[in-house]
């Protein structure tokens, strides 16, 4: 294996990922509904000032404000058009901050979901998905991006059309889906269905795992069931800070720096190798993320008991319920 | 599975294990099996508001119960709901031919900056399934156009998705523009989506937050019959 993410572990260990770019731009004065990636255009210096202050925060890695540069989220924006050039500007800004603070870090091109649903359930096209992604990783290569980063996807179909695309812009990937519902993805895919699919995967990312959904015991033990696995490619965690509150009309994330302490603290235990946060989580949450990270020792998995007692009742009994599957779900009333 | 359960004869079916099996169809999304049993029913002189209750919106009752608890997921509701439409789609004209009881209109539709309209969807569509009248905005909606459809539509509630965290805020800039309007009392606002809690329902002025779709429908029938006996107990 080789690839910029592998030989950097293969020098740290573990590394640090970036926290929030959507709610981190609330805080600067993004309006809800805005679409974020405008402002690579028209507030760049916000941008540069976001991408910073990760920086100095001490990550190794960060991701570019581009997550919903597409064709079909920046329709809404009446800026279809303009996605790869925002891809790009996402891109070079980060180039940019990075030589600004005269530090390295890897730069991961964000990747987000197109929000349409796929065929057959949805209108979306597979063929239409990868050509939108294309776009948007083309923008990203181009901008100066090292890796692309395919993130809170919940479907099968929608991650392999994002990979095919990055194929296509003969980038090297990572590839995070949001297991927000009960342990599955939005779409029911679990942690297992995950391993498997990057697992057969020709074209393999440099890593997987899981971003965003349902707070930090969920994450632990998303990523618990993933590592149960024994997975070959290196495992990410990027996970809320807490939950989504409203303080004085501002949103507001429940999980304090401390708590994100913890929980980078039992991710690395619990078997990921990248770690950083999503929606809710601020420098200050990386410092002492990283704080943590270089002070304690690597322990052992932590145990659903711990995860419990450390971060919170999660959302859902690991096992405890079963998808329904087609075929079985049949007659099932008869008993 | 045996091949016998696979060879089941709807229209041999009596009236006690059709609707049963209708059920189980729904469950499982088969949309002609749907329409099928639909027709039969009819034949049979069932009233349509009675084939509504009983074989469609109890059937889509069982799926909102699984998916609430994470058995059933969105592929598989969405399956459902379709089938549950094409049932719809045969009653829908004889329903309002023969005057069945109306639960009430809403409504709906994703915020501003919002593409994702699943969970909007099934909620829709779960709610016309219960027996409202629903109108869906689409996606990508402004404060404008909630005001214009509560104008327009005269409707007894508001529902408001979001699936991103830079859009869910915008449910709030919806709610504050029809407090100072003075409208917020003349409707029920009900907020979904995933990123969403109970408590970040009730800090931006909703009436409720809905985990889900089942849960929305269960939702908006509480405040309906609330609002009947407010109304009756004013009147």
């Amino acid at each position: 294996m080789s690839g910029i993410i592998h030989d950097l572990l293969k020098e740290k260990g573990w590394l640090l990922a970036d926290g929030a770019t959507g709610t981190n731009l609330f805080n600067m004065g993004l309006t809800a509904g805005e679409a974020p990636e405008l402002w690579n255009r028209d507030q760049p210096e916000k941008i540069l000032a976001l991408y910073e202050s990760f920086l100095r925060a001490g990550v190794d890695m960060f991701l570019t404000n581009s997550f919903g540069c597409n064709r079909a989220r920046l329709n809404l924006h009446e800026s279809a058009d303009d996605c790869f050039e925002l891809a790009e500007m996402s891109a070079s800004l980060a180039g940019e901050a990075i030589a600004r603070q005269n530090c390295t870090a890897i730069v991961a091109g964000s990747i987000g979901p197109t929000g349409e649903i796929m065929e057959p359930l949805g209108t979306l096209t597979y063929a239409r998905a990868v050509e939108y992604f294309h776009e948007q990783a083309e923008g990203l290569k181009s901008g100066g991006a090292d890796v692309l980063w395919i993130e809170t996807i919940s479907s099968r179909e929608e991650f392999l059309a994002a990979q095919e695309a990055c194929q296509l812009a003969g980038m090297p990937w990572c590839g995070t889906m949001s297991f927000d519902t009960v342990g599955y993805t939005m779409m029911g895919i679990t942690p297992r269905d995950l391993v498997e699919l990057v697992s057969e995967m020709d074209n393999k990312p440099e890593g997987f795992g899981a971003n965003c959904g349902a707070g930090a015991s969920d994450m632990i033990l998303t990523l618990l069931a993933i590592s149960e696995l024994n997975p070959e490619l290196p495992v990410i965690a990027k996970g809320n800070a807490g939950i989504p509150q409203i303080k004085e009309g501002k949103i507001h994330y429940s999980g304090s720096p401390e708590i994100m302490a913890i929980y980078a603290e039992l991710a690395r235990n619990a078997g990921a190798r990248i770690i950083g946060g999503c929606c809710g989580t601020t420098p200050q949450h990386l410092e002492q993320m990283k704080t943590r990270l270089e002070r304690t020792p690597m322990g052992p998995k932590p145990t659903h008991e711990e995860v419990r007692e450390l971060l919170g009742e999660p959302s859902f009994t690991p096992g405890g319920k079963k998808r329904a599957k087609a075929g079985n779900r049949r007659r099932r009333q008869k008993k | 599975m045996t091949d016998e359960e696979d060879d089941i004869i709807l229209s041999e079916l009596p009236d006690d294990e059709l609707v049963p099996q209708m059920h189980d169809d729904l469950y499982d999304g088969l949309n002609e099996e749907i329409v099928e049993g639909v027709n039969i029913l009819l034949e049979r002189g069932w009233m349509p508001y009675k084939i509504l209750t009983e074989a469609l919106v109890e059937g889509m009752r069982i799926v909102g119960i699984d998916f609430r608890d994470g058995i059933l997921f969105v592929p598989e509701v969405l399956l459902s709901a379709n089938a549950m439409k094409a049932g719809m789609k045969i009653l829908k004209p004889l329903l309002a031919e023969t005057g069945a009881p109306r639960m009430g209109k809403m409504v709906i539709g994703t915020v501003k900056g919002d593409i994702h309209d699943i969970g909007k969807n099934l909620v829709s569509m779960m709610l016309e399934g219960a027996g409202f009248e629903v109108i869906d905005l689409g996606i990508n909606n402004p404060v404008e156009n909630y005001l214009e459809a509560m104008d327009a539509e005269q409707p007894d509630i508001l529902g408001m998705s979001a699936l991103l965290t830079t859009t869910m805020p915008y449910m709030k800039v919806v709610i504050d523009r029809l407090k100072e309007l003075g409208l917020r009392d003349d409707i029920i606002v009900l907020v979904g989506g995933a990123p969403l809690n109970e408590e970040f329902g009730k800090a931006i002025g909703a009436d409720a937050y809905c985990r889900d779709a089942a849960v929305a429908v269960e939702t908006a029938k509480e405040f309906m019959a609330r609002k009947h006996n407010q109304m009756m107990a004013t009147a």
